[in-house]
């Protein structure tokens, strides 16, 4: 795959295309009910800790399971005059945690810009990085940067091994990601009191839930120690999300139905409780704001009368907003629990 | 009946309860715990589960296990290997009763 959906004209690039065939899942109750059953509905959100800003949908990579979409096609790319809007809207509240996502986050012109602003303003960044980014032309000075600012990485690579790796992410890209990590290594990232933090993420190569997250995170570091040199601080398991092109997927290999029954049958009530949709703030590549940055690709902003866009950011509001859901929310409440931080169980 | 195995009577597996609920329910309970974590590990037990599917030859029982042994962190290079370990005891156990031919042979022939 080189290409994403929208420059394939895909039918499944039109959101709603989606959104149908979510709203229409056989066999699984719809997710409000479930929360019914739970008393947790209407879900709540609890406060602000986490503004996760999607700077933009532009990557240098074109995975088989993106829920955003991304590709080196994507040009939706955040403004400086939107981070400014971001940047003002984080002044108005204490949220420790600044998480910047994409596509490539790194590829915004302005990624360098917004993070010095950040750390100017004492929160702790994270850099949601694919890790080939860092050792693409162009880029190679990305690393240090991060470093000197202590930015934290929290990077993908959802498996040790390169055949899995690749077949979900692309050819050569366990390579590049392996280079990148011995490059972060170099420079401290993930190093005992260095300071310097390396997380990386572990998702499913295919229509199956993540393993324990303790049990699988033991593997990696054992393996990419022993094979590579590699060493990081945290594994996150995340689950795989039944939207974009991982919908395709699952319907292209007739698992779509199975795969909901799956999400629906795991359903945690713990894991719904602590769903980071109650802590987060997802802000778009346009301003607009969101629960998660699913919803953002769902396009389904926050609703109920809240502020829409950053520009009209209302913190007393967003902390207590009534969350937007639908069945792709199961994802977040199987087994476990999945959040951007792994495991919410 | 188009056939005598369809996928989807694997998540039907509970009806099988209907007219014998309590044994449905032990039976359900002893599997159950077989599968817990114990002296080993849950994935060790999906890999031996995976090993024996094949042996025994369960279509339905081939299909969760792959799924388990996924969900539980083995790779397929270690799914394939458990295979070969029930195809190696499986043939293993043909052939030794190659030994049992020769002894009835010897006890025939001249």
């Amino acid at each position: 795959m080189t290409q994403s959906l929208k420059k394939r004209n895909h039918p499944l690039a039109i959101v709603d295309a989606q959104r149908r065939v979510l709203s229409e899942s056989a066999g699984i109750a719809p997710f409000d009910a479930r929360l019914a059953e739970i008393q947790l509905a209407p879900l709540m959100a609890t406060g602000i800790h986490t503004f996760q800003i999607n700077v933009g949908k532009m990557c240098n990579q074109v995975c088989g399971h993106c829920h955003v979409d991304a590709g080196p096609d994507r040009k939706e790319i955040m403004t400086r005059e939107t981070m400014e809007q971001c940047l003002a809207a984080l002044e108005k509240t204490d949220a420790p945690v600044v998480d910047l996502t994409g596509g490539a986050p790194e590829m915004n012109p302005d990624f360098k810009w917004l993070v010095d602003r950040v750390v100017e303003m004492e929160r702790r960044v994270i850099d949601r990085s694919n890790l080939t980014i860092l050792v693409a032309q162009g880029y190679e000075d990305i690393p240090e940067f991060l470093a000197g600012r202590r930015v934290e990485v929290t990077a993908s690579l959802p498996y040790y091994l390169e055949s899995q790796t690749d077949a979900q992410r692309g050819e050569h890209v366990f390579e590049r990601s392996i280079r990148a990590l011995q490059r972060l290594n170099a420079l401290g990232y993930g190093q005992s009191d260095s300071g310097l933090t390396l997380n990386l993420v572990f998702n499913p190569v295919g229509a199956y839930l993540p393993p324990k997250q303790a049990s699988i995170e033991a593997d990696y570091k054992r393996e990419l120690q022993r094979r590579y040199g590699i060493v990081f601080n945290s594994l996150f398991t995340i689950t795989n999300m039944p939207i974009s092109r991982f919908l395709d997927f699952l319907i292209e290999r007739g698992t779509y139905e199975s795969y909901m029954r799956k999400l629906s049958d795991a359903f945690n009530a713990d894991a719904a409780n602590s769903v980071m949709c109650r802590t987060t703030l997802s802000i778009g590549w346009e301003g607009t704001l969101y629960d998660c940055d699913f919803n953002q690709m769902l396009e389904m902003p926050i609703g109920n009368g809240g502020p829409t866009h950053i520009r009209d950011f209302d913190v007393a509001m967003l902390a207590n907003r009534q969350i937007g859901i639908g069945n792709h929310c199961y994802g977040c409440t199987a087994g476990s629990g999945s959040s951007c931080t792994g495991s919410v169980t | 009946m188009p056939g005598y195995y369809d996928q989807k009577d694997l998540a039907r597996f509970s009806e099988i309860g209907k007219d014998a609920p309590e044994l449905w329910e032990k039976f359900s309970q002893y599997y159950g715990a077989v599968f817990e974590e114990g002296a080993l590990s849950e994935r060790e037990k999906a890999l031996i589960a995976l090993a024996v599917a094949h042996a025994v030859q369960c279509p339905y029982c081939i299909d969760a296990y792959t799924q388990t042994s996924l969900e539980k962190g083995s790779n397929i290079e270690q799914m394939t290997e458990a295979v070969h370990v029930a195809t190696a005891i499986k043939g293993g156990a043909a052939l030794v009763h190659g030994l049992q031919m020769r002894n009835r042979a010897e006890q025939l022939s001249m």
